[in-house]
């Protein structure tokens, strides 16, 4: 090849070479063309055949869709590259297999949530309301949600960060080693398991049922993650920066709080809202712990008190049209407050990522 | 930098007394925040001690009082005379929904992964990656009454043409008519709950396969499937693994999703779209409200072998991933 590139560098050699070193192939608009034909036979064959499920219709394009691909393309082009599109057509389908039920579980809870969803339902109580008749709301859960999440960030963010700042700038030898593990092995505690946990600390020592208890549980299941992401923040800080404040003879403790966090300090905020955001949305360790009640009770240290995803789970129970759309309201509200977080959190890190390699 | 004591005849050399000096005179703020660092390090280590030390304490209480044998009975009756309670159904209800899971998950989540780090356009890729994590923050509740309510009414249509052609397997026989509330469902759900995590894990190994590899196949004229046959899945095969076994972690502890789903009951059935079954936290959750207090014992018992189970897998998860220690997907 390389012989032919150079005797012939002279002649205008481009367009025949460009004909002979590239095999067959489709034209660039095929798979949008095969994609418009197969789909066309679906809905075809789908209405003949009198289908009501539009997952058939899909499922349908989709067969069609690879079929052609793979002919059209052993045909034209080989085995190999027909292959190729295949997976590629594969690759696709997968995608937009997650895409679906997160569109429809998104689509679903807004569509329904916002039929009574209003200020009336934000600013009330479920007290007096009989479960399986409309009216009522979530402010008793809100409030029990905002004090229960509040509570486990005040526990779980200090201790995360501490032991994130032994992991990096202290922790050498075994003890580290075992702390790294298990901060890993605790990321996979199933939260009913952190809710049984305190469940037997308070049957054995005779504890009532409180918003207090629920938020220790949730900062069981909230300080590993904020370890991971404060960790990962701090392992990003260069070490020159250390090494210069050192040098200047400032102490090890002074250099962590004045130079390493405040460097990382965007990423660790943003690891410390992916947290809450995840314990948020927690319903079992609340309903072992907390009990769940429909009054106003905004004392987190002494007896019951809801929280949004409770209050989720005990209108579904409830079973009546009223009482699903409250759940649905609820989990608008829920899941509006988690996707916020979510959105802030990763905006915050964009903002003020350290600024790496990559 | 550590070191406070220094023996005093290993430096030969003059200088180092004034330089012990200078380093003994450790200052109280770095005593005490190093301290501070290290308590709250060894605390970890102690909530996790604790919670397996209380949940066995708990358990022992349980399981000697129990009349039947803790892991035969089919029967969940710890308020009765005498109590009689096991975990058969609730380990089998949990292990099966869970690799139902499993089977349906990996491979998408596996494609998934590809397409982010190698299918998609460049800069669509980051946005998908997000779309894909916000999987991940939907809480479980919520994935529970979508189940309930949308998802079980829809799988009907699907239950009944599995019996219809694959009947014959025995495992999708149908045998009773009703809502399709049964341990196939339950795994369906569980699958979509875990692809975030199995999927940000594998992206991560896939994007991490060295270039030059990926290059060389290219050069030797092999298509794109071929690179990934040839280079990017023998190199990510462990990380997949890992990440699958992350997400069967999550699958067994699931609470909500399936409670809200599943209408349990105490038999062993093997045929999976019929209702019925029970995991280890869906009992716990539906079991919780009408238990006294050696109910309560009762249910933390099979509260720990649950919490043993994850440890396991996680802990076997974690092992295999610690190898590469680059990426660990705990922020996923």
């Amino acid at each position: 090849m390389s012989q032919a590139t150079m005797t012939q560098d002279t002649t205008p050699a481009p367009a025949p070479r460009t004909n002979t070193l590239a095999g067959k192939s489709l034209p660039r608009w095929s798979p949008i063309g095969f994609a418009a034909v197969s789909i066309a036979l679906a809905v075809g064959l789908g209405t003949v055949a009198g289908w009501q499920s539009k997952m058939q219709w899909g499922l349908l394009a989709a067969l069609f869709f690879v079929v052609l691909t793979y002919t059209a393309a052993s045909a034209v082009e080989g085995k190999r590259q027909a292959k190729d599109r295949v997976a590629t057509s594969v690759m696709w389908v997968c995608f937009i297999l997650a895409v679906v039920p997160l569109a429809s579980l998104l689509w679903t809870t807004v569509g329904r949530g916002i039929k009574v969803l209003d200020g009336y339902f934000l600013t009330h109580s479920m007290a007096g309301v009989p479960g399986f008749e409309a009216g009522g709301g979530v402010y008793h859960a809100l409030i029990g949600t905002v004090e229960q999440v509040g509570l486990a960030t005040l526990f779980a963010a200090p201790i995360g960060l501490l032991t994130a700042v032994y992991l990096v700038e202290y922790g050498r030898g075994t003890l580290a080693k075992a702390v790294t593990f298990f901060v890993d092995v605790m990321t996979g505690i199933p939260s009913i398991v952190a809710g049984l946990f305190l469940l037997s600390i308070m049957l054995m020592f005779k504890l009532q049922p409180s918003g207090f208890m629920g938020a220790l549980a949730l900062a069981i299941l909230m300080v590993p993650v904020v370890v991971r992401s404060t960790e990962e923040m701090l392992k990003l800080v260069p070490n020159e920066l250390r090494e210069a404040s050192l040098a200047l003879g400032v102490p090890k403790w002074r250099t962590i709080l004045k130079v390493v966090l405040p460097t990382a300090i965007g990423g660790i905020t943003t690891g410390v809202m992916l947290a809450i955001a995840r314990i948020a949305g927690e319903t079992a360790p609340i309903m072992l712990l907390v009990f769940g009640t429909q009054l106003i009770n905004s004392n987190p240290f002494d007896g019951a008190q809801s929280s949004l995803p409770f209050y989720i789970w005990e209108q579904y129970r409830v079973g009546s049209d009223a009482s699903y759309d409250r759940a649905w309201a609820a989990a608008l509200v829920l899941i509006a407050f988690v996707m916020i977080l979510n959105l802030v959190a990763r905006g915050i890190a964009r903002w003020k990522a350290p600024k790496t390699g990559r | 930098m550590t070191t406070t004591v220094i023996p005093p005849d290993s430096p030969p050399s003059p200088p180092p007394p004034p330089a012990t000096e200078a380093k003994s005179a450790t200052r109280p703020g770095d005593k005490i925040f190093r301290g501070l660092s290290r308590g709250s390090g060894i605390l970890l280590l102690v909530v996790m001690a604790s919670i397996a030390a209380f949940l066995t304490f708990r358990a022992v209480i349980a399981i000697s009082g129990n009349e039947g044998n803790f892991l035969t009975t089919f029967e969940w009756n710890p308020a009765g005379k005498p109590p009689v309670f096991g975990i058969a159904v609730l380990l089998y209800g949990t292990v099966i929904s869970s690799i139902i899971a499993m089977v349906i998950a990996v491979p998408i989540a596996v494609g998934i992964a590809l397409f982010i780090s190698h299918y998609a356009p460049r800069k669509l890729a980051a946005p998908l990656a997000y779309v894909v994590d916000l999987l991940a923050a939907v809480p479980s509740i919520i994935y529970g009454i979508w189940g309930a309510l949308f998802l079980v009414p829809y799988l009907d249509g699907l239950n009944s043409w599995l019996d219809t052609y694959f009947g014959w397997t025995v495992i999708f026989a149908k045998t009773e008519i009703g809502a399709a509330r049964n341990l196939f469902t339950v795994g369906i759900l569980l699958a979509i709950m875990i692809l975030p995590i199995i999927t940000s894990v594998s992206r991560e190994v896939f994007l991490q396969v060295p270039k030059m590899n990926e290059e060389a196949a290219l050069a030797l004229g092999a298509t794109r499937w071929e690179v990934i046959r040839m280079s990017v899945l023998p190199f990510g095969r462990s990380g997949v693994i890992s990440a699958s076994m992350l997400g069967l972690g999550r699958a067994l502890g699931e609470t909500m999703a399936v409670a809200t789903v599943l209408s349990p009951s105490f038999l062993l059935s093997g045929h999976l779209l019929d209702a019925g079954g029970g995991t280890f936290a869906q009992n716990i959750a539906a079991k919780f409200d009408e238990a006294n207090e050696y109910g309560r014992d009762a249910l933390i018992a099979s509260g720990l072998v649950l919490f043993i189970l994850t440890l396991l897998v996680n802990g076997a998860a974690r092992l295999i991933i610690a190898r590469r220690k680059e990426y660990s997907g705990a922020n996923a």
